[in-house]
Protein backbone atom coordinates (compact mmCIF):
# COMPACT_ATOMS: atom_id res chain seq x y z
CA UNK A 1 0.00 0.00 0.00
CA UNK A 2 1.63 3.40 -1.44
CA UNK A 3 2.08 6.22 1.06
CA UNK A 4 0.42 9.25 0.45
CA UNK A 5 0.53 12.87 1.21
CA UNK A 6 -1.66 15.38 3.26
CA UNK A 7 -2.59 16.84 0.09
CA UNK A 8 -3.66 13.83 -2.02
CA UNK A 9 -7.48 14.76 -1.53
CA UNK A 10 -6.14 18.16 -3.08
CA UNK A 11 -4.33 16.11 -6.11
CA UNK A 12 -7.71 13.92 -6.56
CA UNK A 13 -10.15 17.10 -6.43
CA UNK A 14 -7.66 19.00 -9.38
CA UNK A 15 -8.60 15.75 -11.87
CA UNK A 16 -4.56 14.34 -11.02
CA UNK A 17 -3.36 10.86 -12.58
CA UNK A 18 -1.89 9.28 -10.12
CA UNK A 19 1.20 7.02 -9.84
CA UNK A 20 2.94 5.29 -7.50
CA UNK A 21 6.55 6.88 -7.25
CA UNK A 22 8.76 4.59 -5.14
CA UNK A 23 5.78 3.83 -2.79
CA UNK A 24 4.25 7.20 -2.41
CA UNK A 25 0.99 7.75 -4.74
CA UNK A 26 2.18 11.02 -6.34
CA UNK A 27 0.24 13.36 -9.28
CA UNK A 28 2.11 12.21 -12.87
CA UNK A 29 0.07 14.99 -14.10
CA UNK A 30 -3.49 16.89 -13.74
CA UNK A 31 -4.40 16.60 -17.51
CA UNK A 32 -1.76 17.82 -19.42
CA UNK A 33 2.02 17.64 -18.09
CA UNK A 34 2.90 20.07 -21.18
CA UNK A 35 0.89 22.49 -20.31
CA UNK A 36 2.18 22.03 -16.72
CA UNK A 37 5.04 23.06 -18.23
CA UNK A 38 4.37 25.53 -19.52
CA UNK A 39 2.85 27.44 -16.93
CA UNK A 40 6.01 27.02 -14.56
CA UNK A 41 8.26 28.53 -17.48
CA UNK A 42 5.92 31.34 -17.89
CA UNK A 43 4.04 31.88 -14.84
CA UNK A 44 3.38 30.14 -11.86
CA UNK A 45 3.46 26.08 -11.03
CA UNK A 46 3.26 24.03 -8.06
CA UNK A 47 4.31 20.79 -6.54
CA UNK A 48 3.13 19.01 -3.82
CA UNK A 49 6.90 17.97 -2.58
CA UNK A 50 5.71 16.62 0.59
CA UNK A 51 7.50 12.82 -0.03
CA UNK A 52 10.72 14.67 0.41
CA UNK A 53 12.77 14.01 3.77
CA UNK A 54 13.40 17.06 6.12
CA UNK A 55 16.14 16.08 8.64
CA UNK A 56 16.91 18.43 11.60
CA UNK A 57 20.78 18.28 12.67
CA UNK A 58 21.16 19.79 16.52
CA UNK A 59 24.02 19.75 18.53
CA UNK A 60 27.25 22.05 19.39
CA UNK A 61 29.24 20.28 16.46
CA UNK A 62 26.76 20.13 14.04
CA UNK A 63 29.23 21.90 11.45
CA UNK A 64 32.00 20.11 12.38
CA UNK A 65 29.87 17.03 11.64
CA UNK A 66 28.56 17.90 8.18
CA UNK A 67 32.03 19.06 7.00
CA UNK A 68 33.10 15.52 7.79
CA UNK A 69 29.73 13.87 6.17
CA UNK A 70 29.40 16.21 3.01
CA UNK A 71 31.62 16.82 -0.20
CA UNK A 72 30.53 20.08 -0.17
CA UNK A 73 32.01 22.55 2.37
CA UNK A 74 29.32 24.17 4.84
CA UNK A 75 32.10 26.30 5.87
CA UNK A 76 30.93 28.21 3.25
CA UNK A 77 27.92 29.10 5.11
CA UNK A 78 28.56 31.93 7.46
CA UNK A 79 24.88 33.67 6.53
CA UNK A 80 21.96 32.10 9.22
CA UNK A 81 19.49 31.40 6.50
CA UNK A 82 21.97 30.61 3.77
CA UNK A 83 21.82 26.97 1.56
CA UNK A 84 24.25 24.68 0.10
CA UNK A 85 23.89 21.99 -2.43
CA UNK A 86 26.05 18.71 -2.26
CA UNK A 87 26.29 14.95 -2.51
CA UNK A 88 26.92 12.75 0.21
CA UNK A 89 29.28 10.20 -0.65
CA UNK A 90 30.38 7.19 0.65
CA UNK A 91 33.74 5.71 0.98
CA UNK A 92 34.37 4.65 -2.34
CA UNK A 93 33.17 8.23 -3.60
CA UNK A 94 29.64 7.22 -4.56
CA UNK A 95 26.53 9.20 -4.48
CA UNK A 96 24.31 7.75 -1.17
CA UNK A 97 22.30 10.92 -2.15
CA UNK A 98 22.48 14.56 -3.05
CA UNK A 99 20.66 16.82 -1.01
CA UNK A 100 20.15 20.88 0.32
CA UNK A 101 21.48 22.10 3.60
CA UNK A 102 20.45 25.17 5.67
CA UNK A 103 22.53 26.95 8.01
CA UNK A 104 20.02 27.98 10.62
CA UNK A 105 22.22 28.44 14.00
CA UNK A 106 25.51 27.48 14.96
CA UNK A 107 24.16 24.45 16.75
CA UNK A 108 20.92 23.81 14.05
CA UNK A 109 20.86 22.65 10.71
CA UNK A 110 18.35 21.58 8.49
CA UNK A 111 18.92 19.12 5.99
CA UNK A 112 16.33 18.03 2.95
CA UNK A 113 16.83 14.82 1.13
CA UNK A 114 15.13 12.58 -1.64
CA UNK A 115 12.52 10.66 -0.57
CA UNK A 116 13.37 7.61 -2.66
CA UNK A 117 16.80 7.16 -0.24
CA UNK A 118 15.02 7.96 3.11
CA UNK A 119 15.94 4.91 4.89
CA UNK A 120 19.30 4.67 3.68
CA UNK A 121 19.77 8.34 4.18
CA UNK A 122 18.66 8.17 7.73
CA UNK A 123 20.73 4.78 8.65
CA UNK A 124 24.07 6.45 7.32
CA UNK A 125 23.93 9.76 8.68
CA UNK A 126 22.94 8.40 12.17
CA UNK A 127 25.77 5.92 12.12
CA UNK A 128 28.27 9.23 11.06
CA UNK A 129 26.77 11.34 13.34
CA UNK A 130 27.21 9.80 16.78
CA UNK A 131 30.89 10.22 17.17
CA UNK A 132 30.06 14.12 17.18
CA UNK A 133 27.33 13.96 19.55
CA UNK A 134 25.17 15.24 16.82
CA UNK A 135 21.10 14.68 17.26
CA UNK A 136 19.17 13.21 13.99
CA UNK A 137 15.23 14.31 13.77
CA UNK A 138 12.92 13.86 10.68
CA UNK A 139 10.43 15.96 10.38
CA UNK A 140 7.47 14.70 8.85
CA UNK A 141 4.81 16.91 10.52
CA UNK A 142 5.97 19.64 7.28
CA UNK A 143 4.29 19.11 4.33
CA UNK A 144 6.37 20.59 1.24
CA UNK A 145 5.18 22.35 -1.86
CA UNK A 146 7.92 23.86 -4.31
CA UNK A 147 5.88 27.25 -6.15
CA UNK A 148 8.12 27.91 -9.54
CA UNK A 149 8.04 30.40 -12.35
CA UNK A 150 8.24 34.06 -13.11
CA UNK A 151 5.81 34.80 -10.98
CA UNK A 152 5.51 32.31 -8.28
CA UNK A 153 7.00 35.16 -5.80
CA UNK A 154 4.64 37.49 -6.22
CA UNK A 155 1.51 35.29 -6.25
CA UNK A 156 2.75 33.68 -2.75
CA UNK A 157 2.99 37.34 -1.61
CA UNK A 158 -0.26 38.01 -1.83
CA UNK A 159 -1.50 34.91 0.25
CA UNK A 160 1.25 35.58 3.00
CA UNK A 161 0.85 37.95 6.21
CA UNK A 162 2.76 41.13 6.41
CA UNK A 163 5.30 39.42 9.09
CA UNK A 164 6.09 36.78 6.30
CA UNK A 165 6.34 38.89 3.62
CA UNK A 166 8.64 40.94 5.54
CA UNK A 167 11.28 37.71 6.47
CA UNK A 168 10.84 36.89 2.70
CA UNK A 169 11.41 40.44 1.11
CA UNK A 170 14.72 40.48 -0.86
CA UNK A 171 15.99 36.87 0.40
CA UNK A 172 18.71 36.03 -2.49
CA UNK A 173 18.51 32.76 -4.04
CA UNK A 174 19.18 29.64 -1.81
CA UNK A 175 18.24 30.60 1.23
CA UNK A 176 15.65 29.52 3.70
CA UNK A 177 13.95 31.35 6.48
CA UNK A 178 10.79 30.42 9.29
CA UNK A 179 8.26 32.88 9.19
CA UNK A 180 5.68 31.93 11.03
CA UNK A 181 4.48 28.59 10.36
CA UNK A 182 6.21 28.29 7.03
CA UNK A 183 10.09 27.60 6.43
CA UNK A 184 10.56 29.24 3.47
CA UNK A 185 13.22 28.84 1.13
CA UNK A 186 14.19 30.29 -2.45
CA UNK A 187 15.55 26.57 -3.49
CA UNK A 188 13.73 24.86 -6.62
CA UNK A 189 14.41 21.92 -9.35
CA UNK A 190 13.13 23.77 -12.62
CA UNK A 191 15.67 26.74 -13.07
CA UNK A 192 13.04 29.17 -12.69
CA UNK A 193 12.22 31.57 -9.68
CA UNK A 194 10.18 30.70 -7.23
CA UNK A 195 9.98 29.09 -2.95
CA UNK A 196 10.02 25.50 -1.95
CA UNK A 197 7.61 26.22 1.34
CA UNK A 198 6.97 23.89 4.42
CA UNK A 199 3.99 24.23 5.80
CA UNK A 200 2.40 21.95 8.86
CA UNK A 201 0.52 19.49 7.44
CA UNK A 202 -2.65 20.12 9.29
CA UNK A 203 -2.23 23.88 7.38
CA UNK A 204 -1.32 22.23 3.85
CA UNK A 205 -4.29 21.77 2.08
CA UNK A 206 -5.67 25.49 2.96
CA UNK A 207 -2.38 26.36 1.81
CA UNK A 208 -2.78 24.62 -1.19
CA UNK A 209 -6.07 25.67 -2.12
CA UNK A 210 -4.98 29.49 -0.82
CA UNK A 211 -2.15 28.78 -3.60
CA UNK A 212 -4.78 27.75 -6.69
CA UNK A 213 -6.53 30.75 -5.69
CA UNK A 214 -3.91 32.76 -6.42
CA UNK A 215 -3.45 31.46 -9.77
CA UNK A 216 -0.52 28.67 -9.45
CA UNK A 217 -1.22 26.26 -11.31
CA UNK A 218 -0.51 22.43 -10.11
CA UNK A 219 2.27 20.44 -11.94
CA UNK A 220 3.16 16.69 -11.15
CA UNK A 221 5.86 14.82 -11.58
CA UNK A 222 6.22 14.86 -15.45
CA UNK A 223 6.86 18.57 -15.84
CA UNK A 224 8.90 17.96 -12.87
CA UNK A 225 10.84 15.99 -14.69
CA UNK A 226 11.17 17.50 -18.17
CA UNK A 227 11.48 21.39 -16.00
CA UNK A 228 14.75 19.62 -14.37
CA UNK A 229 16.31 18.24 -17.18
CA UNK A 230 16.00 21.47 -19.17
CA UNK A 231 17.49 23.11 -16.03
CA UNK A 232 20.03 20.72 -16.64
CA UNK A 233 19.53 19.37 -12.77
CA UNK A 234 20.72 15.80 -12.16
CA UNK A 235 18.08 13.08 -10.99
CA UNK A 236 19.12 10.94 -8.14
CA UNK A 237 19.29 7.18 -8.90
CA UNK A 238 19.02 7.66 -12.63
CA UNK A 239 21.83 10.57 -13.22
CA UNK A 240 23.74 8.83 -10.66
CA UNK A 241 23.57 6.85 -7.50
CA UNK A 242 26.15 5.06 -4.84
CA UNK A 243 27.96 3.74 -8.47
CA UNK A 244 28.69 6.90 -10.09
CA UNK A 245 31.41 9.23 -8.86
CA UNK A 246 30.36 12.88 -8.44
CA UNK A 247 32.84 13.71 -11.10
CA UNK A 248 31.28 11.83 -13.77
CA UNK A 249 28.03 13.24 -12.73
CA UNK A 250 28.62 16.80 -13.70
CA UNK A 251 28.96 17.11 -9.58
CA UNK A 252 32.56 18.36 -9.63
CA UNK A 253 31.38 22.01 -8.81
CA UNK A 254 29.87 20.76 -5.40
CA UNK A 255 33.08 19.27 -4.46
CA UNK A 256 34.83 21.39 -1.82
CA UNK A 257 39.01 20.29 -2.78
CA UNK A 258 40.00 23.19 -0.47
CA UNK A 259 41.22 23.50 1.98
CA UNK A 260 43.30 20.16 1.89
CA UNK A 261 43.50 19.19 5.45
CA UNK A 262 39.93 18.87 5.62
CA UNK A 263 38.56 15.14 5.91
CA UNK A 264 35.46 13.96 4.10
CA UNK A 265 33.44 10.91 3.28
CA UNK A 266 35.33 9.90 0.36
CA UNK A 267 37.93 12.10 -0.37
CA UNK A 268 40.79 9.64 -1.26
CA UNK A 269 38.55 7.92 -3.38
CA UNK A 270 37.90 10.90 -5.02
CA UNK A 271 41.29 11.90 -5.51
CA UNK A 272 42.11 8.27 -7.24
CA UNK A 273 39.40 9.24 -9.20
CA UNK A 274 40.45 12.50 -10.31
CA UNK A 275 43.85 11.45 -11.02
CA UNK A 276 42.82 8.49 -12.90
CA UNK A 277 39.93 9.97 -15.07
CA UNK A 278 36.53 9.45 -14.96
CA UNK A 279 33.51 9.44 -17.65
CA UNK A 280 31.96 12.93 -17.68
CA UNK A 281 28.27 13.77 -17.83
CA UNK A 282 27.47 15.75 -20.80
CA UNK A 283 23.85 17.46 -22.40
CA UNK A 284 22.32 16.15 -25.96
CA UNK A 285 20.54 18.44 -28.14
CA UNK A 286 18.53 16.47 -31.26
CA UNK A 287 16.74 19.32 -33.31
CA UNK A 288 15.09 16.62 -35.43
CA UNK A 289 12.13 14.42 -34.83
CA UNK A 290 12.09 11.94 -31.84
CA UNK A 291 12.84 11.85 -28.67
CA UNK A 292 16.21 10.58 -26.72
CA UNK A 293 15.69 8.36 -23.54
CA UNK A 294 17.05 6.80 -20.65
CA UNK A 295 19.46 4.25 -21.70
CA UNK A 296 19.87 4.71 -25.11
CA UNK A 297 23.47 3.99 -26.17
CA UNK A 298 25.25 7.01 -27.48
CA UNK A 299 28.47 6.24 -29.52
CA UNK A 300 31.04 8.45 -29.77
CA UNK A 301 34.52 8.77 -31.48
CA UNK A 302 36.75 5.90 -29.73
CA UNK A 303 33.48 4.74 -27.40
CA UNK A 304 30.47 4.76 -25.79
CA UNK A 305 28.11 5.49 -23.32
CA UNK A 306 24.61 5.95 -22.44
CA UNK A 307 21.53 8.32 -21.86
CA UNK A 308 20.70 8.50 -18.13
CA UNK A 309 17.49 10.99 -18.61
CA UNK A 310 16.07 11.82 -21.89
CA UNK A 311 12.87 13.48 -22.90
CA UNK A 312 10.93 15.88 -24.80
CA UNK A 313 11.63 19.44 -24.01
CA UNK A 314 8.61 21.71 -24.21
CA UNK A 315 10.24 24.64 -23.91
CA UNK A 316 12.98 24.22 -26.73
CA UNK A 317 10.47 22.22 -28.80
CA UNK A 318 12.80 19.08 -29.77
CA UNK A 319 14.59 16.41 -27.53
CA UNK A 320 17.28 16.98 -25.23
CA UNK A 321 19.19 14.50 -23.02
CA UNK A 322 21.59 13.99 -20.16
CA UNK A 323 24.29 11.25 -21.31
CA UNK A 324 27.27 9.78 -19.71
CA UNK A 325 30.64 9.61 -22.02
CA UNK A 326 33.95 8.94 -22.11
CA UNK A 327 35.78 11.82 -20.91
CA UNK A 328 37.51 12.26 -25.00
CA UNK A 329 33.57 13.03 -25.77
CA UNK A 330 34.15 16.25 -28.62
CA UNK A 331 30.76 17.84 -29.89
CA UNK A 332 29.18 15.67 -31.74
CA UNK A 333 27.76 11.46 -30.95
CA UNK A 334 25.26 9.36 -32.06
CA UNK A 335 22.77 7.96 -30.61
CA UNK A 336 21.06 4.96 -31.23
CA UNK A 337 17.36 5.40 -31.23
CA UNK A 338 15.31 2.42 -32.15
CA UNK A 339 18.45 0.81 -34.32
CA UNK A 340 18.94 3.88 -36.19
CA UNK A 341 22.21 5.96 -35.57
CA UNK A 342 20.73 9.55 -35.30
CA UNK A 343 23.38 12.82 -35.11
CA UNK A 344 23.08 14.94 -32.03
CA UNK A 345 25.10 17.92 -30.67
CA UNK A 346 26.96 17.54 -27.53
CA UNK A 347 26.42 20.72 -25.22
CA UNK A 348 27.11 21.84 -21.32
CA UNK A 349 24.31 19.92 -19.44
CA UNK A 350 22.09 23.04 -18.75
CA UNK A 351 19.79 23.98 -21.69
CA UNK A 352 17.03 26.34 -19.98
CA UNK A 353 17.12 28.92 -17.50
CA UNK A 354 14.53 31.77 -16.10
CA UNK A 355 12.73 30.66 -18.95
CA UNK A 356 15.30 31.35 -21.38
CA UNK A 357 17.37 29.06 -23.56
CA UNK A 358 20.75 28.49 -23.18
CA UNK A 359 21.86 25.81 -25.59
CA UNK B 1 -14.39 5.84 -17.75
CA UNK B 2 -12.73 5.95 -21.48
CA UNK B 3 -15.16 6.66 -24.88
CA UNK B 4 -15.39 4.01 -26.50
CA UNK B 5 -17.75 5.35 -29.84
CA UNK B 6 -20.11 2.31 -30.81
CA UNK B 7 -20.26 3.21 -34.77
CA UNK B 8 -15.83 2.14 -34.59
CA UNK B 9 -14.50 -1.19 -34.88
CA UNK B 10 -11.00 -1.84 -32.57
CA UNK B 11 -7.70 -3.56 -32.41
CA UNK B 12 -6.55 -4.76 -29.47
CA UNK B 13 -3.44 -2.60 -30.12
CA UNK B 14 -5.74 0.19 -29.52
CA UNK B 15 -6.47 1.40 -33.08
CA UNK B 16 -9.64 2.37 -34.02
CA UNK B 17 -11.16 1.82 -37.75
CA UNK B 18 -14.18 4.30 -39.21
CA UNK B 19 -15.57 3.29 -42.34
CA UNK B 20 -15.58 6.03 -44.87
CA UNK B 21 -17.50 4.07 -48.15
CA UNK B 22 -16.21 2.65 -51.36
CA UNK B 23 -13.24 0.51 -49.47
CA UNK B 24 -11.60 3.50 -47.41
CA UNK B 25 -11.27 3.58 -43.66
CA UNK B 26 -9.79 6.37 -41.42
CA UNK B 27 -7.75 4.99 -38.75
CA UNK B 28 -6.59 6.96 -35.24
CA UNK B 29 -5.77 5.87 -31.89
CA UNK B 30 -8.28 5.12 -28.83
CA UNK B 31 -9.24 7.70 -25.80
CA UNK B 32 -7.71 4.98 -23.59
CA UNK B 33 -4.53 4.39 -25.65
CA UNK B 34 -3.64 8.36 -25.68
CA UNK B 35 -4.73 8.22 -22.09
CA UNK B 36 -1.96 5.91 -21.27
CA UNK B 37 0.82 7.27 -23.51
CA UNK B 38 0.22 11.07 -22.29
CA UNK B 39 0.73 14.20 -24.09
CA UNK B 40 2.00 13.68 -27.78
CA UNK B 41 5.01 15.27 -29.36
CA UNK B 42 5.58 13.57 -32.30
CA UNK B 43 3.48 11.58 -34.72
CA UNK B 44 5.79 9.64 -37.77
CA UNK B 45 2.87 8.85 -40.58
CA UNK B 46 3.33 6.06 -42.83
CA UNK B 47 3.73 7.71 -46.68
CA UNK B 48 0.97 7.81 -49.11
CA UNK B 49 0.62 4.91 -51.60
CA UNK B 50 2.44 2.64 -48.80
CA UNK B 51 1.52 -0.81 -49.16
CA UNK B 52 0.93 -2.31 -45.81
CA UNK B 53 -0.16 -5.49 -44.82
CA UNK B 54 -2.44 -6.24 -41.69
CA UNK B 55 -0.64 -5.67 -38.37
CA UNK B 56 1.88 -3.61 -39.56
CA UNK B 57 3.83 -1.11 -37.80
CA UNK B 58 3.10 1.90 -39.97
CA UNK B 59 3.27 5.02 -38.18
CA UNK B 60 4.97 6.08 -34.71
CA UNK B 61 3.37 8.00 -31.38
CA UNK B 62 5.82 9.26 -29.96
CA UNK B 63 4.73 10.86 -26.18
CA UNK B 64 6.34 12.35 -22.93
CA UNK B 65 6.27 9.03 -21.67
CA UNK B 66 7.18 6.47 -24.29
CA UNK B 67 7.20 5.54 -28.50
CA UNK B 68 5.04 3.57 -29.34
CA UNK B 69 4.42 1.50 -32.43
CA UNK B 70 1.21 2.67 -34.20
CA UNK B 71 -0.17 -1.25 -36.56
CA UNK B 72 -2.34 -1.22 -39.77
CA UNK B 73 -5.04 -2.71 -38.69
CA UNK B 74 -6.34 -4.10 -41.65
CA UNK B 75 -3.98 -4.50 -45.23
CA UNK B 76 -4.19 -1.97 -48.26
CA UNK B 77 -2.73 1.19 -49.27
CA UNK B 78 -2.40 4.56 -47.44
CA UNK B 79 -4.39 7.19 -49.67
CA UNK B 80 -3.99 9.85 -46.80
CA UNK B 81 -2.11 11.00 -43.90
CA UNK B 82 -2.81 13.76 -41.51
CA UNK B 83 -0.78 16.55 -42.00
CA UNK B 84 -1.95 18.08 -39.18
CA UNK B 85 -0.54 16.33 -36.99
CA UNK B 86 2.89 17.68 -37.78
CA UNK B 87 2.35 20.83 -36.62
CA UNK B 88 -0.02 19.78 -33.53
CA UNK B 89 0.73 16.45 -32.53
CA UNK B 90 -1.64 17.16 -29.56
CA UNK B 91 -4.70 16.60 -31.42
CA UNK B 92 -4.35 12.85 -30.90
CA UNK B 93 -4.66 14.06 -27.07
CA UNK B 94 -7.27 16.69 -27.20
CA UNK B 95 -9.42 15.23 -29.92
CA UNK B 96 -8.53 11.40 -30.41
CA UNK B 97 -11.60 10.01 -32.95
CA UNK B 98 -11.97 13.07 -35.08
CA UNK B 99 -9.50 15.43 -35.95
CA UNK B 100 -6.62 13.56 -34.01
CA UNK B 101 -7.05 10.79 -36.95
CA UNK B 102 -3.93 9.57 -38.20
CA UNK B 103 -4.02 8.02 -42.20
CA UNK B 104 -6.19 6.16 -44.69
CA UNK B 105 -6.39 2.92 -45.77
CA UNK B 106 -8.27 1.73 -49.03
CA UNK B 107 -8.21 -1.84 -48.32
CA UNK B 108 -7.28 -5.00 -49.83
CA UNK B 109 -9.66 -6.98 -48.46
CA UNK B 110 -12.50 -5.56 -46.33
CA UNK B 111 -13.07 -9.38 -45.00
CA UNK B 112 -10.76 -7.87 -42.51
CA UNK B 113 -13.26 -5.21 -40.55
CA UNK B 114 -15.89 -8.09 -39.74
CA UNK B 115 -12.75 -9.36 -37.79
CA UNK B 116 -11.91 -6.41 -35.42
CA UNK B 117 -12.87 -6.09 -32.41
CA UNK B 118 -16.59 -3.76 -31.81
CA UNK B 119 -17.09 -1.31 -29.20
CA UNK B 120 -18.01 -3.97 -26.74
CA UNK B 121 -15.56 -6.05 -27.66
CA UNK B 122 -13.10 -3.65 -27.21
CA UNK B 123 -13.89 -2.33 -23.92
CA UNK B 124 -13.65 -5.55 -22.32
CA UNK B 125 -10.22 -6.09 -23.63
CA UNK B 126 -9.09 -2.77 -22.03
CA UNK B 127 -10.68 -3.52 -18.88
CA UNK B 128 -8.36 -7.12 -19.10
CA UNK B 129 -5.32 -5.10 -18.96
Amino acid sequence: MAQQTVLYAKHLEAGAKVVDFHGWDMPLHYGSQIEEHHAVRQDAGMFDVSHMTIVDLKGSRTREFLRFLLANDVAKLTVPGKALYSGMLNEAGGVIDDLIVYFLTEDFFRLVVNSATREKDLAWINAQAKAFDVSVTERPEFAMIAVQGPNAKAKVATILSAEQQAAVAGMKPFFGVQAGDLFIATTGYTGEDGYEISVPEAQAADFWQQLLDAGVKPAGLGARDTLRLEAGMNLYGQDMDETVSPLAANMGWTIAWEPSDRNFIGRAALEQQKAAGTAKLVGLVMEQKGVLRHGQRVVVEGGEGEITSGTFSPTLGYSIAMARVPASTGDTAEVDIRGKLVPVKVVKPSFVRMGKKVV
Amino acid sequence: MSNIPTELKYASSHEWLRSEGNGVYTVGITEHAQDLLGDMVFVELPEVGDSVAQGDDVAVAESVKAASDIYAPIAGEIVEVNEALTDSPELVNSAPYTDGWMFKIKASDESEVAGLLDAAGYKNAIDEE
